[in-house]
């Protein structure tokens, strides 16, 4: 069987990274020379994570940073801005200060070479239309993300997309995060609540809840009729967060989709020996962005971290660098890295 | 999501301007910086009894505040890992030996609708002086 064609490129989001360059133990280069080593040449970032001082930038940290992607032959793909709405306690910024917001964003994004800003799903459709202009100036995209329990049929979604299809702004679109296509509930958030105590009876119910797709509204009552207490609220309340949604329903909206934030959670090994990941069916969601004819960037956002940091090492390095063996796998691309950096 | 390491086990020690009291390092458990005015609290607890707000200052890179002035700073950051200082004051010096050290941290996260934030518990030993 030949691979279908397609265009789809791979990269990492720093986000991954997040357990190591928080303790220290991996820098900013080291990132983006993990993304290098992996043939994951597109380079994502949270700048607020990843640069000190944000939002100044110095020149100098300017010219290390293309010196970077130079260096290892990697591609600034996206950033991903936060609007603090409530920045300032008890008063809810203005919409011309929240526009304002997301225009330094698109300044820091501009200057490091970024192509795409991230725009997190609590952007309203008001400031996404009122910050587009300025997009368009800079030549910047600004693409909401649809995160979890959002989908693309849920009324902000909609609102999102109506100001998209009104205004025709090339600068607008959308990011999917692929934990709205959470099959099965992730083994390590559900072990995690165990490990710190929650009652297995109704740990066991909320996963087989979620599992079976069953109504996930109601768990947080029905945690409480079972004498379940803080630690299984808090299971009940990520089981009602997370959700599954067909990924073809990506296919209505192609176009606007510019960059995937490929989330996952736990890679494991399957009857075959292939690394795929727990609870995302990747081998489903791939052929339809291939059949999409979706061309940006696969950018991998592991999340696994903090489920498991109690009780195990956490090495993202080794469970990106899995992801990407399936991406490869899944996307036809038997080469490790095709690029040999100098 | 960062809450085991809130309190740093390192460089628990005496106020360095030999008031009684101590200075604990403390990190976010978030996974970026934010601006001071977006910290509510850094509320501690030792050997079982809270320490009041007001008897704390927080320190990042060199920058020290009061809790009553943090609501009004947007100019300065507690970067994502960094280790802040929270001195604090005492009535009487700290023996030396171990301490039971929790500190609550509550951001305000725009895109929640519940305080974020964690809570971490260490024993730490005060080295004599």
């Amino acid at each position: 069987m030949s691979e279908p064609e397609h265009r789809i490129k791979r990269g990492v989001s720093c986000y991954s990274f997040q357990e190591e360059v928080f303790l220290r133990t991996l820098s900013l280069e080291d990132c983006v020379r993990v993304c290098s080593e992996l043939g994951a040449y597109g380079v994502e970032i949270i700048p607020e994570q990843s640069l000190p001082h944000f939002t100044d930038l110095s020149d100098e940290f300017v010219a290390t940073w293309f010196g970077w992607m130079e260096k290892y032959g990697t591609t600034p793909t996206a950033t991903n801005s936060y609007l603090d709405t409530w920045l300032h306690r008890g008063r809810w910024m203005s919409l011309e200060d929240q526009i304002a917001s997301i225009r330094t964003d698109i300044d820091v994004a501009v200057r490091l070479g970024f192509p795409i800003v991230k725009a997190t799903v609590n952007t309203s459709p008001a400031v996404m239309e009122g910050a587009a202009p300025y997009a368009e100036e800079k030549g910047v995209q600004l693409l909401i993300e649809v995160h979890a329990p959002f989908h693309y049929e849920h009324p902000w979604i909609l609102q999102h997309l109506e100001v998209m299809h009104r205004t025709q702004s090339p600068a607008l679109g959308l990011m999917p995060d692929m934990m709205t296509f959470v099959e099965r509930f992730p083994r390590v958030v559900s072990e995690r609540a165990l490990r710190d105590g929650a009652n297995p009876q109704i740990v066991d119910y909320i996963v087989k809840t979620y599992d079976d797709h069953g109504d996930t509204h109601a768990l947080m009552d029905i945690t409480n009729y079972m004498g379940g207490g803080p630690r299984e609220f808090e299971l009940a309340r990520v089981a009602a967060h997370y959700i599954w949604t067909d990924p073809r329903k990506m296919l209505d909206h192609m176009p606007l989709i510019r960059h995937i934030q490929a989330k996952f959670y736990e890679m494991v090994v399957d009857e075959t020996g292939a690394d795929v990941e727990y609870s995302i069916p990747y081998d489903r969601i791939i052929p339809i962005l291939v059949e999409g004819g979706f061309d940006g960037y696969l950018s991998s956002e592991y999340e696994g971290n903090r489920h498991i940091q109690d009780a195990y090492p956490v090495d993202s390095v080794d469970q990106v660098r899995r992801q990407h063996a399936m991406f490869r796998r899944l996307l036809g691309d038997p080469v490790e890295s095709t690029l040999v950096p100098a | 999501m960062f809450d085991q390491y809130i309190v740093c086990e390192e460089n628990f020690r005496t106020r360095d301007d030999g008031r009684p009291g101590g200075v604990v390092e403390v990190r976010m458990p978030y996974y970026r910086g934010l601006r001071l005015s977006m910290v509510e609290a850094v509320d501690l607890t030792l050997d079982g009894t809270p320490i009041p707000a007001e008897r704390t200052t927080f320190t990042v890179h060199g920058n020290t505040y009061t809790f009553d002035r943090m609501p009004g700073v947007v100019d300065d950051r507690w970067e994502f890992g960094e280790r802040a200082e929270l001195a604090f004051e005492t009535d009487e010096p700290l023996p030396a030996g171990e301490h039971e050290v929790t500190v609550a941290v509550r951001l305000r996260l725009s895109y929640m609708p519940v305080p974020g934030g964690g809570r971490g518990t260490k024993t730490l030993t005060l080295a004599a002086v």
